[in-house]
């Protein structure tokens, strides 16, 4: 190759075998996950399944006792999760969880916290003022006096405020109307043309198996089935646990 | 008429006083409001601020006020360190092990002052904390205004601070919620840091401006460390107008006390009407 630009990375993350405690309890057992760039991955799986717990795990908020976590082929697994940020994982978290009482400027700044953020803080936000142009005509009230689906959009713009090149979405449609999400799941297709990669969260399988190129299926703490949407809709298991079939 | 204008000095006074009591309460209540630690030492430090600029004063002869431009770097980085190298480890304990820490630290100080300072009573004194004004009616030393118009100064600029730099976001956005604070890649630990720093900085401003109103001794911080508790208990934990209000009230409450039911009853009236406040609204006036 003759280009003197870096060829894309396969994996843009990669999770191997990790297992994971909270308190006494193992939430995770010997998952593994791979994401290229560029890709739109679901996670799928009921309450109680580790979803949430990978993720936090994958932000750096609780550390695998055993396996790896890389990113960009650095091993990420024993980091803050300030400095994984900073490397460019953002988690937008699920129930939003806007901070109340900031403004939704306010919010949004504190989104580009971290020092390689702040340089680009005025091109992030005029990207999610355009996603999102109802944040613009919010942006001096307090967060805690817009609507649900108001408050996800702002976590979600939040969350691209730091720059990220992987966004980690935990139930992004939980608690909001149908045409609402469908507006959500669009915007993310657009972010993801935009050239971020996304993992996302979700208890409603249908949705999931449509919105993402791949997907993976955790019970109790393991990964069961992970694969192309398009396959994992045909498969037996996935009909008969999830389509009534 | 003469009633009213008998009452004109315990009024203003109240008043004036309680800007003292806010700015000593201000710390206090920033760093419960941020890192969720009942600062007990709180007081002592205030009182630290108060032996530097006697030092200042008594052997460098440097102004107190002035010298607040060392005192307040200095307390600063005693801040940064306690919180730093004591209270974010007690903290990954438990909250009580904070609770333990800063008592410790209570004591330290305290011994310390007795050994250098001895156990007397020390002032600031200044040719202008001596003075006084009057307005018709109205007679009230020179130090009471000052101590007024440093906490409107004061809490002007931590307003600011806090709702304009990167830093002052990131302590509002960790006071509200701690894991989320961590996915914006706030380092907690670094602010809560920071936030226990900016309140030894205020409280050298406290210590000074309590040293030139009243004498202090080297056990004088539990007294003002209590004073303190009541304001934010009056005003709500965390809110700096709360802090205000609250320290006007505590302020009015003593000195109309003191007129009404003598100099010995001014601290009892003060501590019941907190007692009062604490009962009706548990979260004080500005409380959320």
């Amino acid at each position: 190759m003759a280009s003197s630009q870096k060829m894309p990375k396969e994996t843009l993350l990669k999770v191997s075998h990790i297992d994971v405690f909270q308190g006494s309890f193992q939430a995770l057992w010997d998952v593994s996950l791979t994401i290229k760039p560029g890709e739109i991955v679901a996670i799928i799986g009921a309450n109680g399944s580790g979803k949430s717990t990978l993720l936090d795990t994958i932000s750096g908020l609780v550390h695998p006792t055993k396996g790896s976590i890389e990113f960009e082929g650095k091993n990420i697994s024993a980091l803050e999760p300030f400095h994984i940020v900073d490397l460019g994982i953002s988690q937008v978290p699920e129930g939003r969880r806007v901070f109340p009482d900031l403004t939704v400027l306010e919010n949004l700044i504190i989104g580009s916290y971290t020092r390689k953020a702040r340089s680009k803080r005025e091109q992030n936000l005029q990207r999610a003022y355009q996603l999102f142009p109802v944040l613009e005509e919010r942006k001096s009230q307090p967060a805690k006096t817009l609507s649900g689906g108001e408050q996800q959009m702002l976590a979600l713009g939040r969350g691209l405020m730091s720059d990220p090149k992987l966004v980690l979405l935990d139930e992004m449609s939980l608690g909001l109307a149908p045409i609402l999400i469908n507006e959500l799941y669009r915007i993310l297709r657009e972010i993801r043309d935009r050239g971020i990669t996304i993992l996302f969260v979700e208890q409603n399988v249908r949705r999931s198996l449509t919105e993402a190129d791949r997907a993976y299926i955790m019970e109790v703490g393991r990964v069961v089935l992970s694969g192309d949407v398009a396959k994992l809709r045909e498969e037996e298991k996935v009909k008969k646990a999830y389509f009534g079939a | 008429m003469t009633v009213l204008a008998d009452l004109a000095t315990p009024v203003v006074m109240g008043i004036l006083l309680g800007g003292l009591y806010a700015v000593i309460a201000l710390g206090l209540s920033l760093v419960f409001g941020v890192v969720k630690e009942i600062n007990i030492a709180h007081g002592d430090l205030v009182i630290l601020g108060s032996y530097f600029g006697y030092v200042a004063l008594t052997v460098l002869g440097i102004d107190p006020i002035l010298s607040l431009l060392i005192g307040m770097p200095l307390l600063f980085g005693i801040g940064f360190a306690i919180q730093k190298y004591l209270l974010n480890r007690a903290f990954k304990i438990s909250m009580d092990a904070t609770l333990i820490v800063a008592f410790g630290i209570s004591i330290i100080l305290q011994n310390t002052y007795q050994l250098i300072w001895t156990p007397y009573a020390r002032g600031l004194t200044t040719p202008y904390s001596v003075e006084s004004l009057s307005a018709g009616p109205i007679h009230i030393p020179l130090v009471y205004l000052l101590d007024f118009l440093v906490a409107i100064v004061v809490m002007v600029f931590l307003h600011e601070f806090l709702k304009r730099t990167y830093l002052g976001r990131a302590i509002r956005a960790a006071a509200q919620d701690r894991k989320t604070a961590h996915l914006m890649g706030i380092n907690t630990d670094r602010v809560y840091a920071f936030t226990f720093a900016i309140a030894m900085a205020l409280a050298a401003i406290a210590g000074v401006f309590l040293g030139l109103t009243f004498s202090f001794t080297p056990v004088s911080g539990m007294s003002f460390l209590i004073i303190a508790l009541g304001v934010v208990v009056l005003g709500g934990m965390g809110s700096i107008v709360g802090t205000f209000v609250g320290g006007v009230a505590f302020g009015l409450a003593q000195t109309l006390g003191g007129y009404f039911f003598g100099v010995a009853a001014q601290m009892l009236v003060a501590y019941i009407m907190v007692l009062v406040v604490l009962a009706l609204i548990p979260r004080g006036i500005f409380g959320r």
